[in-house]
Parts: structure tokens; sequence; C-alpha cells
């Protein structure tokens, strides 16, 4: 029998539950996270329109770039800020 | 160590030693007058002086008294060792036994040989059959009848290419390629963010078809790419082409038998193909980095498989890039930049610098797209009948460089979407201004290829070179 040593970080996949859908939007803060994506303000602009028509507290937030995950002091704004948050992925 | 006497003297031979074969009357002597217990390495009747010497076939004996030359002469007192000495000493053997006036008609002194035990090969085997590896990782077990080489790629530990299967000896002998603690760790891999420690990233060496002496380089070669400026997450999960690129400079290279010229950066070189590719399989393997989940590359290139290779230092009149780059000259050296590909630069017709830079930038400025600059950093590699048209000239890589990001300006019209009638470009704003093809820093520039042939290669880099994407990253190779 061969025994070979595992090459991987050995991670058992720990299943993180999401936080529960809200019911409904009303009286919530709403982020929208722009990750500085070409374009993709286009999209966020447009949607923070139609949020704001419903009624709904709108904050915006950027990532200083799309290639690296956001600054912690940015995560931390915006779990301290908004109740739940949209954000773009890539293209 | 059962089979050991608890007292008196214990010798340790092999026939393959010709001082063994010299003291063999000497041992004959001990086992008649001080109760002698003779153990044999190799041939299981030497040394025929002694009755009934013990064929330490296993090596078991030898390991757990820990021989390093034989002979090796031991004093026991109570199953403890109080005394040893190697090969033939009349002094010391006189001392060690009581016995004197011992080998009458011998040198005083001759020197011993390696003991088997301690042979490359063997003495991972016997750390592995008694547990003193110190290797944490999990093992796996393959059965007997399975392929093993099946049921790597099976657990996709692979590239697409056989591995070198990681068993514990391979692992252990990778690991003396550095001095470096095999637990210490170098960094987490992305995107998993799992800790690199010099363990894993031996076994994935060992896998990539590594020799031990090349582990110094793909060490640093995965702290570079964790370092944070190197962006290595997004090098990665990038829709684009790019992949770690990574350049060897100091007297590692010619150690490990790198090569610098004739196809450098083509195949046939086991240093260049497995230090890039062990750096890929750390990626894949600890980091969890695989095509088609965070790797998101529509394209990728075929240097993902792993992309290395050495500069001609001794061939070049320019300063090399881990000098450029500030480190020493004379130290060891890996930068890896991101980058795909390779786009060759063909002129066979330019005897002035000013005409090959020209020719050269008009190269550059094509990469990605004629129609978009800045566009992305790129390296140059300059081959050595180009570059003696620069060192004939005079012109340092300083000046080259200097040039280069002249020649590399564009004027903005020809950039403006649908100019030349392509849809991709920039706004109208462009029209009246230049815009260069690099971003300052964006360009590095290095020595390598054959003596025949005026093709230098240009390897283009991601979009987002700079702060806001990827920074090349140079690391000093540590032993």
């Amino acid at each position: 029998m061969t025994v070979l040593l595992d090459p991987t970080s050995e991670r058992s996949p720990t299943i993180r539950p999401r936080l529960p859908r809200p019911e409904r939007l009303d009286g919530l803060t709403i982020g929208i996270l722009d990750i500085a994506k070409s374009r993709g303000d286009v999209f966020l602009d447009r949607l923070d329109e139609r949020l704001r028509e419903r009624g709904l507290a709108v904050k915006r937030y950027k990532k200083p770039t799309n290639t690296r995950p956001a600054p912690l002091p940015l995560q931390q704004q915006i779990a301290g800020e908004v109740n739940l948050v949209i954000e773009g992925l890539s293209d | 160590m059962s089979s050991l006497p608890q007292d008196g003297l214990v010798a340790v031979v092999k026939r393959d030693c010709p001082t063994c074969e010299l003291t063999a009357p000497v041992l004959g002597e001990l086992a008649r007058r001080a109760g002698l217990t003779v153990y044999t390495q190799d041939d299981p009747s030497f040394p025929d002086t002694v009755p009934g010497p013990v064929h330490d076939l296993a090596l078991d004996v030898s390991h757990q008294l820990k021989i390093e030359i034989v002979p090796t002469l031991i004093r026991l007192e109570g199953g403890r060792e109080i005394g040893r000495t190697y090969g033939w000493d009349r002094g010391e053997w006189e001392r060690l036994t009581g016995v004197r006036g011992l080998g009458d008609g011998l040198p005083e002194q001759r020197p011993g040989c390696g003991a088997k035990n301690v042979e490359p090969g063997v003495l991972e085997r016997l750390k592995v059959r008694f547990n003193e590896t110190g290797l944490q990782s999990r093992r796996v077990e393959i059965g007997q009848d399975e392929d093993e080489q099946e049921a790597m790629f099976g657990r996709g530990w692979s590239d697409g290419l056989p591995l070198v299967p990681p068993t514990e000896e391979r692992v252990l002998r990778m690991l003396d390629g550095t001095a470096r603690d095999p637990q210490e760790v170098l960094g987490l891999v992305p995107p998993a963010l799992a800790a690199a420690t010099v363990e894993k990233i031996a076994i994935n060496a060992v896998m990539a078809g590594c020799k031990p002496e090349y582990l110094p380089a793909v060490l640093a070669a995965v702290e570079a790419v964790l370092d944070e400026s190197f962006a290595m997450h997004g090098v990665l999960a990038t829709t684009m082409f790019a992949g770690p690129v990574v350049i060897v400079n100091g007297p590692i290279r010619r150690r490990i038998g790198m090569n610098a010229k004739g196809n450098a950066l083509g195949q046939g070189n086991r240093a260049n193909s497995s230090i890039g590719r062990a750096l890929q399989l750390v990626i894949r393997n600890i980091g969890e980095g695989r095509p088609q989940e965070v790797d998101r590359a529509t394209l990728g290139n075929p240097g993902k498989l792993g992309y290395c290779f050495a500069e001609d230092e001794e061939g070049s009149c320019w300063e090399p890039l881990s000098v450029e780059r500030g480190l020493k000259p004379g130290v060891s050296a890996v930068t890896v930049f991101a980058g795909f590909g390779l786009q060759g630069v063909v002129d066979q017709k330019s005897r002035t610098p000013e005409s090959l830079a020209r020719s050269m930038a008009e190269s550059l400025k094509a990469i990605h797209s004629v129609k978009l600059a800045p566009a992305c950093d790129a390296l140059l590699v300059v081959c050595p009948e180009h570059e003696r048209t620069f060192r004939e000239a005079g012109w340092s890589k300083a000046r080259l460089y200097e040039e280069l990001y002249k020649l590399c300006e564009i004027p903005g019209e020809e950039l403006i979407a649908g100019a030349k009638g392509i849809a991709e470009g920039g706004p109208p704003a462009l029209a009246g201004k230049t815009v260069n093809k690099f971003r300052p820093g964006g360009l590095m520039i290095v020595r390598a290829g054959g003596g025949a042939g005026m093709f230098s290669g240009i390897i283009g880099g991601w979009s987002a070179g700079g702060p806001r994407g990827s920074i090349p990253v140079t690391r000093e190779v540590r032993p």
C-alpha cells in the first residue's frame, strides 16, 4: 500500500448559514456597493433610483478597486450603517 | 532494540568498507576476549572472524543506534550507551574496550565509511518506519491495486498532467532542500486563504517534479505571490489571461541548472518547468484556486501550467532585474509578474538602437488592444542579438526604458472609440491629448534567450496593473 501526503489545506467545508432574507424592505436602509468594475455604476445608479422611488433609504459605497477584497474599514462601515447590501459581482 | 545486549560491546560494520575489513581481526579478538556483538549491514557472513555476526538487514538496529560511520564501536551498560568511537583508532578502541595491544600490525588510525542506514533514500525510509518524520499532513492511503496517478487525478490534485506521488520519503527529502521549519507559515493562499506551510509547499513541489535544491526558489515565489501588492486573488479570479510569471536571478540559477539561454521560456529544463508548476499547484491545492471555479479565466494561457525562467545575467551588459529592483548583486532572488503568453518582436534589420527601440515600442503598443492605453504592464524579454545592438551603441537599460516610454506615447485621437473603425476605445475627450501605453514603472526588461535569432518577446500583463491591480514583487531566495 502506498501512503501519500495530502497536498491540500485539508479544510473540511463548512457551510455558513445565510442571514434570513427580510420579509419587507420598509424601514430598512439599503447599501449599494460598487466594486469599481467599469460600467457597474450604470446598473447600480438605476437600481438606486428605483429603490428611492419606492421611498427606501439608500446608502452608496465603492471599493477602491475590483481586484481586491473591500478594505476592512469599508466592510465595517457598511455593516454599521445598513441592514442589507446589494453588491455587483464583476462583469 | 530487543536484540541488543544490555551490557558489553557492540560493533556495526559492513563488508563494503575497507576499514571494516581492516579491523576484522580486531573484532575477532574482542569477541573472544571482551564479549562483542557485531551487527553487519550488508553481508551476513562478514566478518568471518566473529562467530555469528547479526545481519541488520532492515538496518533497524543501525538506525536506532544512530550509526553514521562504520565501523562504530559502542559500549553499553545497563542498556545505556556509555561511550562510542568510529573508524579505526587504536587508542580510542583500547580506551573504550579496556583491552590493550589491539590490532598488532595495523596503522594507528584509519577513517571509516558512511553507514548504509544514512544513505539517501534509506534514512527517509527508516524515519517513516519509525514514525520520526514530524510531518503533519493527513496520510492518504492508496489501495494496493489502485493506480497512484489515477488516485491523484481523482482527488483533483493535478493540473491535468501526471504528478510525482508525494510519499513521505519524497517529502522528507524535499524538506532537506531548506533550513526552514516545515511548519513555518509563509502566508495565506487565496482564494481559500489557507495557510501555506513549508511542508504543504514541499508536498506540492514533489508533485510538480522539483528536486530538493529547487525548494528555496519555490518558497520565495510563494512568498512573493502572497505579498499583498501582488493581488494573487485577483490574478487568479480574473477573466483575463494572466498568471504568475517567475523570473529567477542570482547564483541559484546556475546552482540548480536553470535555463536562461536557448528556449528559456519553453519546455525541456526541469528546474524552469517544475518551479513554475509547483507555484501553480500550491495555488490549486492549498488555495483551492481552480479553473472554472474561482479562476474565471476566459482563455487562460499555457503558462498557467507553470511559467518560470532565469535571466541571462552572464551574457548581459545590463544589471539583473533583481538588482534593478533593489537587491544586491550576487543575491539569489525571484520576481513574480502577473503576465501571460508571449508576443514575439521580430526585427532582423534594425542595426541602430533607435530603430530597434521604435520596433519594440510598436509591438508593445499592440498588447491587449491597439485601442487601449494605458493597457497593462509588460515584461520585455530582450534576446542576445537585440541586446548587442543596444550594447554596441552604449545604451544602458535605463536609457532603453526612457526611450520606450517616450515612444509609447499615443495620440488620443487614435484611442477614441470608433477610431480606426474599431468600436473599442476611450471617450472623445481623449482628442488633443497624449496617452502613454504604460503606467510609470509598468515596463520591466530582462535579458534571456539563445545566441541566434533577432527575436525578443513581450509578456503582457494583467489589465489591472499598478497599485489598483498587481504589482511585481521581488523576494530574496533564502536557504
